[in-house]
């Protein structure tokens, strides 16, 4: 049997097996409403706030052998289900999954000569019911497994055609093989914490669960989703929600879009903040050169569905018939 | 098509749906999958649940389509409209067309037949000599080459499917159009719950489409420090290695050669490869879903010929083996200039003439618009 210590829980809080490392340290709600675990509770919300700036919550190696690195994630949760802001908790999740996704690339590194893969290779086959295995220095998965998650990258190094396939498996570094789980990592946490149900809250908690309700109005300038948006411009905005890496055609697409739908480039900069690579001054510098207010002076125009389409970037719904560019979409045409 | 012409050619398929049972017979998991069939002169019933052989035979001799379809998708409710049907999976499934291949002697048999006085010609002229029109309709007869090239197309499908994907040798079947192609048929349950998408990326794998010189060691900078694929690597990386250094001795030579080229000459050369070495299968094909895909045993009506199974590809030989109607003489008025070969016999060129010929070779004109029955 696998023994998973209260280091991996650190690393891994949102497995199932900290609810049963919690019942059996005997700790309940109620207990942790005492004074004693305000810190808990400090740590607990700095960890929100963290995550809600699109930064990734770095635990110090030192602190994952005692309990208030899992115990801050869970009280976590129950503050932010308190506060009940879909955004902060999908920030959150976010930032989890990412800070998960670095365990388990260490695990998988670090275990390589030990040969002690078993707990980063039984989170990936439990929660995601991927089979991962070693031949010499590569991680396997089958070629089914690996395409319904590399479709979602639309970087070219991810079409299969430039993986190293043989005997039905593609091969793949330690890196790819967490990047590939990237996105259902961050699901399975927002999943977690949806289902979990908290009814009445310790005193000692009320004042972080009122100070998130205050940090949350922040965001609240950042939703853009228009139902009024062509698809292709919806899953571009959809990806970068989910933190996912949009190439860079993807980006030049919605920024074009949204330019010529009078948005200003201060109101479309924030989408682009969850990007893997998202830094502040190039994304400004960007779109103040797509926007034509910089360098040559030409403002760029939207690209046309048939480009759009070979870049495996348009997703044609009945709507979108008639149409020759995305900024045409939902124009009522005169003659009809 | 012509009334008489469509009798003609119904009776024919009749006579070939009531007699040859035991080439007809619906494939395996028929109920979770959805049939359909078109007649002559009009259009598509789809969605329709066949259940087994008898259920197949019934329906054949008494709608005699002119040609007869089948899901690769397996459905929780077949018979349901599309949005309800509840998909399950889908056999993976490869059309290879000689038309798709860009084969020199296609114009060699194609026939070029003028849409408003039927004056018909074996060469692309911009108007008709005769009547002065500019629309043609075409049609391509039997190559013995485009067959030959298609086999070829097939010998790489396996090969990759075997050797790079895993697919078992008893999970792939080889099936003769119908007309000019073959059809592939895989069932595997590791590919079955494919999506689209995830269809079209194994299908560009298999074209070898939008393979990146990356992929093969070459980089844009820093390129003396370039790992090549290895002779004995699998996949694409082994073919593209055995390709560019042809035998081992070469390797030193080449991969100097390569280097000095750079980035740019390595990507037109993987262009190359993808001509010669990606498998010409018609992606929109394998990307379907929901496709109805024509039943094995059933005749293409684009040339009276049946889609049937090959069992040794190598001595397959389509104008023998899927030739399958009746042999007793009809009298049909032929426009056909170029000769055709049908069961080991020749026939034609005929003038607009009227000829007797045995049924399979006067529904073979028919179908491809070269005559009519008087
Ligand atoms: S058709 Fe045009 S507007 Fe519609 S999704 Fe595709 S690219 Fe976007
Ligand atoms: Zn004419
Ligand atoms: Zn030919």
């Amino acid at each position: 049997m696998l023994k998973i210590g209260v280091k991996d829980l650190a690393k891994y809080p949102f497995l199932t097996e900290a609810g049963e490392y919690l019942r059996n340290t005997g700790l309940s709600l109620e207990q942790l409403g005492h004074p004693d675990w305000q810190p808990i509770v400090e740590k607990a919300y700095g960890r929100i706030v963290v995550a809600s700036s699109g930064q990734i919550y770095g635990s110090d190696l030192e602190t994952l052998d005692n309990d208030s690195e899992l115990l801050s994630f869970l009280v976590a949760i129950i503050l932010l289900k308190s506060a009940g802001i879909a955004t902060l908790i999908r920030r959150f999740s976010l930032a989890e999954s990412r800070r998960a996704e670095r365990y388990l690339q260490q695990d998988l590194w670090v275990s390589r000569d030990k040969k002690n893969l078993e707990l980063p290779l039984k989170i990936i086959r439990d929660l995601f019911a991927v089979n991962v295995s070693i031949d010499n220095e590569d991680f396997v998965i089958k070629v089914p497994d690996y395409l319904h998650r590399a479709i979602h990258f639309h970087e070219k190094e991810w079409k299969l055609v430039n993986r190293r396939v043989a005997n039905g498996l593609v091969y793949l570094s330690a890196h790819e093989t967490v990047r590939l789980i990237r996105a259902e990592l961050g699901e399975y946490i927002h999943e977690k914490i949806q289902s979990v149900n908290v009814d009445s809250v310790p005193q000692i908690f009320r004042q972080r669960v009122e100070d998130l309700v205050t940090l949350a109005k922040k965001f609240s300038d950042t939703t853009y989703v228009s139902s009024e948006y062509p698809p292709c411009v919806k899953h571009g905005i959809e990806v970068l929600e989910k933190g996912e890496n949009l190439p860079h055609s993807g980006r030049f697409l919605l920024a074009t879009y949204l330019l010529s739908k009078g948005q200003t480039v201060d109101q479309i900069a924030p989408l682009f903040k969850n990007a893997p690579d998202y830094n502040e001054r190039t994304t400004r510098y960007q779109l103040d050169h797509i926007s034509g207010s910089s360098g040559s002076g030409t403002k760029y125009q939207c690209p046309s569905c048939e480009k759009l389409r070979s870049e495996s970037l348009c997703f044609a719904i009945p709507d979108c018939d008639g149409i020759i560019n995305p900024v045409q979409f939902g124009k009522k045409r005169k003659n009809q | 098509m012509n009334e008489k012409n469509a009798l003609l050619i119904e009776s024919a398929f009749k006579e070939y749906y009531f007699n040859r049972f035991d080439l007809i017979h619906v494939p395996q998991r028929a109920a979770e999958r959805e049939f359909g069939y078109q007649k002559f002169n009009s259009g598509m019933t789809r969605h329709l649940v066949v259940k087994n052989d008898k259920e197949l035979h019934l329906m054949l001799m008494k709608e005699v389509p002119s040609d007869v379809y089948c899901s690769n998708a397996y459905y929780m409710f077949p018979n349901l409209p599309m949005s309800e049907k509840d998909w399950k999976g889908a056999d993976m499934i490869f059309d290879i067309d000689a038309k798709d291949l860009a084969l020199p002697c296609r114009k060699d048999h194609t026939i070029f037949k003028c849409s408003s006085c039927n004056n018909s010609a074996t060469e692309f002229q911009s108007q008709c000599p005769k009547c002065g029109s500019g629309k043609f309709e075409t049609a391509s007869v039997i190559c013995k080459n485009c067959i030959s090239e298609s086999k070829k197309e097939v010998t790489k499908l396996v090969d990759i499917l075997t050797t790079d994907l895993n697919v078992q040798k008893e999970q792939i079947e080889t099936y003769f159009s119908g007309n000019e192609g073959f059809h592939i048929r895989v069932t595997n349950a590791d590919y079955e719950p494919l999506g689209s998408q995830e269809r079209a990326d194994l299908v560009d794998y298999i074209m070898f489409n939008g393979a990146i010189p990356e992929s093969f060691g070459i980089r844009r900078q820093n390129n003396s420090k370039s790992l090549l694929p290895t002779f004995e690597e699998k996949g694409w990386r082994g073919r593209v290695a055995r390709k560019l250094f042809s035998s081992k001795s070469k390797v030193p030579k080449v991969t100097r050669e390569i280097i000095a080229s750079g980035y740019s000459a390595f990507q037109v050369q993987l262009e190359e490869i993808k001509k010669t070495m990606g498998v010409r299968v018609d992606p929109k094909v394998t990307m379907d879903i929901h496709r109805i895909f024509r039943l094995e045993g059933s005749i293409n009506s684009k040339s009276g010929l049946s889609k049937i199974q090959c069992t040794n590809l190598d001595s397959f030989d389509p104008f023998l083996e899927a030739c399958l109607l009746g042999d007793d003489n009809v009298e049909i008025m032929v426009d056909c200039p170029l000769q055709i070969r049908l069961k080991n016999k020749k026939f034609g060129p005929y003038k607009s003439e009227i000829v007797s010929l045995p049924k399979y070779a006067a529904v073979y004109m028919l179908c491809k618009g070269l005559g009519n029955a008087i």
